[in-house]
C-alpha cells in the first residue's frame, strides 16, 4: 500500500536541457507544460481530500460550534426532534458491529491467506483466488440484501428477535471484509523469501510449524495492516449494515436486537432531515472521515516500521 | 511425540483448506442464491420498458440507462485525471515530500467511507454548485471514488513496462513525453484497461454515493443535468420496502451478471496479455 518505488531512472527534462543543450527551446517548454500538467493531475488526489475536509467541514462544523463538542460526541441520546444530538451511541454501535465482524472475518481471511500462499494446489488456488477476488467485487447492497432475505431468518430462530441486529451485520460485514484482509495477507506471506520456508523445514518442521513459528510471525505487520484496513471497510460500511441492522438509535443491548450506526443512520435520516439536524448528520460524517483518515495514516506508520525493521 | 507432531500438522492443514474453500462456498452461496430467485424474472421486457403502477411493476430500464449513464460520465472524467497522475507518480515524480503527500493523500480518498463521499457530492456539486440531483452530480462524486483506484493500478501498469523499452526510446532521441505517449502507455494499455474495468465494477455497485448525488427519482435521464435512479439504489429501496420482490431479485441479478463481466473481462484480458508477453 505504501510502498514508494523509485522513479524510472533518466534524466529530468530539466538536465536535459540544460546540460546536455539537446533539445529546442520550445521542446523544452512542451515537456516542462506537461510535466507541470501531469502534477496537476496527481495533485487531483490531494484536492479531493481537502475538498471533502472543508465542503462536509463546513457543513457540519456548527454542531460543534452550536450545540458543542461533548454534547455532540459524548451525548449519550440521539433524539433530533427534541434538540438531542448525542451520538456516542451511534459510535459504540459501529464499534460493536465492526469488532464484531473482525473477529469472525479475521480468522477466516488469514486461514484462506495461508491456504492460497502455503497450502492449496495450484489448480485449487486457480479457482479460490479468483473467488475471493468476486467475494470483493459483489455491491454491497446486493449482501445487505442477500442478508436481509437468508440470514435475518436463521438470526431470527437462533435470538427469538426479528433477526434484525449486530449478529446479522457481523456475518455479512465478516463475508465483506474477507477479500480485503485476505488479499493483502497473501501478498505479505508471499514477500516472505523462500529461503525462510526452505530452512524451516530443513529443520524438519511440518508445514503447521512453518506457518504458526516461521511464516506468520514474519507477516506479521503486514498481517496488522490487512486488519486494519479491514476494519476501515467495515467502519465505513453503509448499505449492507444499514439492510439488516435494525437501526434502532439506542445502546448495544444484545447479539439479537436492533441497533444503529453512523452510516446507516446517515442514510436513514438524510432524506427527511432538516436544521440542526442535516447539520449533525455532516457532523457524523466528518468523524467518519477522520477515523478513516486515522487508519490509514496508523497503517503508513506501520509500513514505515517495517521497513526499518527489515 | 512424533505421531502428535503429524496428527497437528494434519488438523492444522484441514483447517486452512476449510477457510480456504469457506470463500468460495460464501461467493458460490450469494451468487447461486441471487441467479436461482432472479432468473424467472430476468427477461427483455423487464430489461427493456419502464417501471409503472405504485410497486414499481414492470421493467427497469430508466435505472440500467442512469446506472450506465452515471458510471461511463464518471470513467470519462476520471480516466485522463487518473493516467496522467499516474503518469506523473510513475515516470516524472522525484520521490519527495510531495510524491508523499500525494500518496497519502491518495490513500486516504481511497479509504473514505462511501457515505462520506456521497453527503461530499451532495454538499458540493448537488447544493453547492446546483447541479442539483443530477447524472451530473452523481458522475462527479465518483470520479473522486475512482481516482485512487485507476491512479493505482495504472501506476502499477507503467511501472510493470521493462526498462531497456525506455532506453532504447531515449537512445534513438525521443524526449520524455515522446517515450511515454508512444511507448510507455501503449505497452502498459492492456493492465491500464483492466484497472479501468475493474473501477468500473466498482462505481456499478456503489450505492450510497448515488443516492444522494443522482437522487431516487425513477426517470430515464438524457441530459446530464436529469436526476436518474440507478440499479442499486433501486434494489435497496424495493428490499426494503419488502413490495415488490421480484422486481428486486431481478435488479439484483443484472448487477450481479454485470459485475461479474467486468470482473471476469478484466481477468481475461490480464491473462491474455500475460500469455502474449509470456
Amino acid at each position: 500500500m505504501a510502498d514508494e518505488p523509485r522513479t524510472n531512472d533518466m534524466p529530468s527534462v530539466r538536465g536535459e536541457a540544460n546540460n546536455l543543450k539537446l533539445v529546442s527551446r520550445a521542446t523544452y517548454f512542451k515537456e516542462a507544460t506537461l510535466k507541470n500538467l501531469f502534477l496537476l493531475c496527481a495533485f487531483m488526489a490531494v484536492a479531493g481530500v481537502a475538498l471533502i475536509f472543508v465542503f462536509v467541514g463546513y457543513r457540519g462544523w456548527p454542531i460543534f460550534s452550536e450545540v458543542g463538542a461533548g454534547n455532540f460526541l459524548f451525548g449519550m441520546e440521539w433524539l433530533p426532534t427534541k434538540g438531542l444530538f448525542g451520538i456516542l451511541p451511534l459510535f459504540v454501535g459501529s464499534i460493536v458491529v465492526t469488532l464484531g465482524a473482525l473477529l469472525l472475518g479475521t480468522p477466516v481471511a488469514v486461514g484462506a491467506a495461508v491456504f492460497l500462499s502455503e497450502i492449496a494446489p495450484p489448480k485449487i488456488r486457480s479457482v479460490v483466488r479468483p473467488a475471493v477476488e468476486l467475494l470483493a467485487g459483489v455491491p454491497s447492497v446486493v449482501y445487505g440484501f442477500f442478508g436481509l432475505l437468508i440470514l435475518r431468518p436463521i438470526v431470527a430462530d437462533l435470538t427469538g428477535g426479528l433477526g434484525f441486529g449486530p449478529l446479522t451485520a457481523w456475518i455479512i460485514l465478516a463475508i465483506m471484509i474477507i477479500p480485503t484482509i485476505a488479499t493483502l495477507t497473501e501478498d505479505a506471506l508471499q514477500s516472505i523469501p523462500d529461503g525462510v520456508r526452505e530452512a524451516s523445514y530443513a529443520m524438519g518442521a511440518t508445514t503447521w510449524q512453518t506457518i504458526s513459528r516461521v511464516l506468520l510471525p514474519a507477516a506479521k505487520i503486514g498481517i496488522v495492516d490487512a486488519i486494519i484496513l479491514g476494519m476501515g471497510r467495515a467502519i465505513g460500511e453503509t448499505m449492507a449494515v444499514l439492510m439488516v441492522v435494525g437501526n434502532a438509535p439506542g445502546f448495544f443491548r444484545g447479539m439479537g436486537e436492533p441497533l444503529s450506526t453512523l452510516t446507516s443512520q446517515i442514510v436513514m435520516d438524510m432524506p427527511y432531515a432538516s436544521g440542526m439536524h442535516r447539520t449533525a448528520l455532516f457532523g457524523m460524517a466528518i468523524i467518519l472521515f477522520l477515523v478513516s483518515m486515522g487508519l490509514v495514516l496508523t497503517v503508513r506508520l506501520l509500513s514505515r516500521l517495517r521497513e526499518e525493521t527489515s | 511425540m512424533k505421531d502428535m507432531k503429524r496428527i497437528t500438522n494434519a488438523l492444522a492443514l484441514a483447517v486452512f483448506w476449510i477457510a480456504g474453500l469457506t470463500t468460495v462456498v460464501v461467493l458460490g452461496a450469494v451468487i447461486l442464491y441471487v441467479f436461482v430467485n432472479g432468473i424467472g424474472h430476468l427477461n427483455l421486457a423487464f430489461i427493456f420498458t419502464k417501471p409503472h403502477g405504485v410497486n414499481a411493476e414492470g421493467g427497469i430500464w430508466p435505472m440500467i440507462v442512469s446506472t450506465m449513464y452515471v458510471t461511463g460520465l464518471a470513467m470519462v472524467i476520471v480516466t485522463p485525471i487518473a493516467v496522467l497522475a499516474a503518469v506523473y507518480l510513475a515516470e516524472y515524480a522525484v520521490q519527495g515530500r510531495l510524491v508523499r503527500i500525494i500518496r497519502f493523500a491518495a490513500d486516504t480518498l481511497a479509504g473514505v467511507p462511501s457515505i462520506v463521499m456521497g453527503l461530499f457530492g451532495l454538499a458540493l456539486f448537488v447544493e453547492g454548485m446546483g447541479f442539483g440531483f443530477s447524472v451530473l452530480s452523481g458522475a462527479l462524486a465518483l470520479s473522486f471514488l475512482m481516482l485512487p483506484i485507476v491512479m493505482r493500478t495504472t501506476e502499477e501498469a507503467i511501472r510493470a513496462v521493462p526498462k531497456f523499452i525506455r532506453w532504447g526510446s531515449y537512445g534513438l532521441g525521443a524526449t520524455k513525453w515522446q517515450t511515454v505517449s508512444r511507448i510507455v502507455l501503449p505497452a502498459a494499455m492492456p493492465r491500464i484497461i483492466t484497472g479501468l474495468i475493474l473501477a468500473t465494477g466498482r462505481a456499478v455497485g456503489e450505492t450510497a454515493v448515488v443516492i444522494f448525488t443522482m437522487g431516487t427519482m425513477i426517470n430515464t435521464p438524457l441530459l446530464p443535468t436529469d436526476p436518474g435512479r440507478s440499479m442499486t439504489v433501486h434494489l435497496y429501496q424495493m428490499a426494503m420496502e419488502g413490495i415488490n420482490l421480484p422486481a428486486a431479485f431481478g435488479t439484483a441479478l443484472l448487477l450481479m451478471v454485470m459485475i461479474l463481466f467486468f470482473n471476469l473481462s478484466a481477468r481475461w484480458l490480464l491473462r491474455r496479455n500475460r500469455r502474449m508477453q509470456g
